[in-house]
């Protein structure tokens, strides 16, 4: 469905992508996560064809993004972060004009309009102003707008920003729900681990580059056992007399002494009792995409908080 | 291009403006206030060779320019609010050419502006100004054609702007010009021989006199045909402008 080869995006001086290369099989849903800032929405752009890249190549759906954009936007449904809506306009006239613009005949138009609106579950709001819909429903109407042409590939920029849980594990029903049904293959960016963990496969992008890509518990595996996190006065002298005294392969990331081991249980009264008093705390942990992403990096996943803005 | 979504775009332009009753008040409103107070300030004074109109007859198609201008100044702002809000990017990547966005933009800000002109200009006999349905169609063509090309002015001047503040700016130190410098506000004829050579030189003024033409007016040079040519010309010059720009991408293409 996506095959991309080496593809460079810079802005200025800065490479917000950096040779990334790989491939969106059909009938999948595909995450790109990666902190703010790691090229996700850049890449975004350039698949849905807004953005031209720098070097390297980029093909959707058999098509060329530069040379057969037009040909890849039919094939395409897109789904921004930022919202797309008019919000002057009702949530069906949204749909209406979009169906229009997508060359519906004036029948098909109203008739998949309200279809669409129904299975988004907002049947009864499709007169409301979208100015006066909820976040949420925005969202769905979104959603909405972005499958009404029945794409074969929908590409979702952070889609669950401004939705409540219910309204995310909606959202991934759905996905779920049209990619078995419809066959529809999904491209999703997300900053959220919990998210890429849902998604069939994951490719995890840092600083513009491919850090890891599989299916999220094959990546998981690859850290292996469990994640001991201590917290301590003086990590790094800490973590080398670990090291040195046990043999444990134990590094510093953001100031916390981590150790990948598995049976982890087992290590963390032996830990305590070599280092007495100079342990303030342990946290004993399965492994997540997020240590998949600190072991690869070396450093941590931005907090979410940090991640607000996103514009880039 | 695709002309269905160019007409989808252009009925939107409608349903936007008919939800927001205070932009009808914005674009009418002030013209005719303007028409009606200097229309009495200037009832005595008003004396320019050649020109036997009172200012109130004599101000009628000028403020109906106005409202043309205001109209399509309005429509064309949406431009820079579709982009910030982000409905921009979901007609960029939807299938069809900007060329429909365009299209639907201008004559979307056309129809408006027309509608909006003529019902003033429907207030013509109250000072004297007879209205034959003729009179009102050539009108209605002659508004036609101006609106397309200050629409099209509009959008391209809109297009690359981040901000409707910047656009406030540009409408204040050349398109208010523009319009005061068209023989909308005074007569070539009593002018300063350097302002009647602007006045010639402003595609704008041939607007204004094909208007005079079309109303049946006096005093209106050059000819109907030059004026309509001329109108015509501009018209497709400022579609061409708009089409050519809208072609390229522009940093703000993008949320």
């Amino acid at each position: 469905m996506i095959e991309t080869d080496a593809l460079v995006h810079a802005y200025g001086d800065r490479r917000a992508l950096d040779g990334v290369t790989f491939e969106v099989r059909p009938r999948e849903i595909f995450g790109l996560l990666g902190p703010n800032g790691g090229g996700k929405t850049t890449l975004f752009r350039i698949l849905s064809t807004l953005l031209k890249p720098s070097g390297g190549r980029a093909r959707v759906l058999g098509h060329d993004t530069v040379a057969e954009a037009a040909a890849v936007r039919r094939g395409i449904g897109v789904v921004f972060q930022s919202p797309s809506l008019d919000r002057k306009l009702t949530a069906f006239e949204n749909l209406y004009y979009q169906a229009q613009i997508h060359g519906f005949t004036f029948r098909e138009t109203k008739a998949r309009a309200r279809e669409m609106l129904a299975r988004v579950g907002l049947a009864e709001r499709a007169g409301d102003v979208v100015e006066k819909l909820s976040g949420g429903m925005r969202r769905r109407v979104e959603l909405a707008k972005g499958m009404l042409h029945r794409p074969k590939l929908l590409l979702l920029d952070e889609p669950s920003t401004g939705l409540d849980p219910g309204g995310r594990r909606d959202l991934w029903t759905y996905l779920a729900s049209v990619r078995d049904a419809d066959g529809v293959t999904s491209l999703v960016t997300t900053h959220l681990m919990e998210e890429a963990e849902r998604c069939d496969r994951v490719l995890i992008l840092d600083r513009g580059r491919v850090v890891a890509l599989g299916a999220p518990a094959e990546l998981v595996a690859q850290v292996g056992g469990d994640v001991l996190t201590l917290d301590a006065r003086d990590p790094e002298a800490l973590a080398a007399e670990v090291r040195q005294r046990m043999g444990l392969d134990a590094s510093v990331v953001e100031g916390r002494v981590r150790i990948e081991q598995p049976s982890g249980h087992e290590l963390i009264p032996k830990l305590v009792q070599a280092f007495p008093g100079r342990i303030d705390a342990v946290r004993l942990g399965r492994p997540t995409l997020e240590d998949v992403f600190i072991r690869k990096t070396g450093h941590r996943f931005w907090s979410e908080e940090e991640g607000g803005g996103g514009g880039r | 291009m695709s002309l269905r979504a160019a007409y989808a775009l252009l009925e939107r332009e409608l349903l936007r403006f008919f939800r927001q009753p205070n932009r009808i008040v914005g674009a009418i409103g002030q013209p005719v206030i303007f028409w009606v107070l200097l229309g009495a300030a200037f009832k005595g004074s008003f004396k320019a060779p050649g020109v036997e109109e009172t200012y109130g007859q004599f101000f009628l198609p000028g403020v109906a320019v106005m409202i043309t201008l205001f109209t399509a100044i309005f429509s064309t702002i949406s431009v820079i609010e579709d982009r910030r809000e982000g409905f921009l990017q979901g007609v960029l990547v939807a299938p069809v050419g900007r060329s429909s966005l365009v299209l639907g933009k201008i004559l979307g800000g056309t129809v408006l502006a027309v509608l909006q002109a003529t019902l003033f200009l429907l207030l013509a006999p109250t000072v004297g100004i007879g209205l034959s349905a003729t009179a009102l169609l050539g009108a209605v063509g002659v508004l036609g054609l101006i609106a397309f090309g200050l629409t099209g002015l509009g959008f391209s001047i809109a297009w690359r702007m981040d901000s409707t503040q910047g656009f406030h700016a540009i409408m204040s130190v050349f398109l208010l010009p523009l319009w005061l410098l068209s023989g909308s506000v005074f007569p070539a004829s009593g002018a300063h021989p350097a302002l009647a050579f602007v006045l010639r030189l402003n595609p704008l003024s041939y607007g204004v006199a094909a208007l005079r033409h079309a109303l049946g007016m006096g005093g209106a040079t050059p000819g109907p045909l030059v004026c309509l040519a001329v109108s015509l010309l501009f018209a497709l010059a400022m579609f061409g402008l708009a089409m050519r720009l809208a072609a390229r991408p522009a940093k703000g293409d993008l949320q």
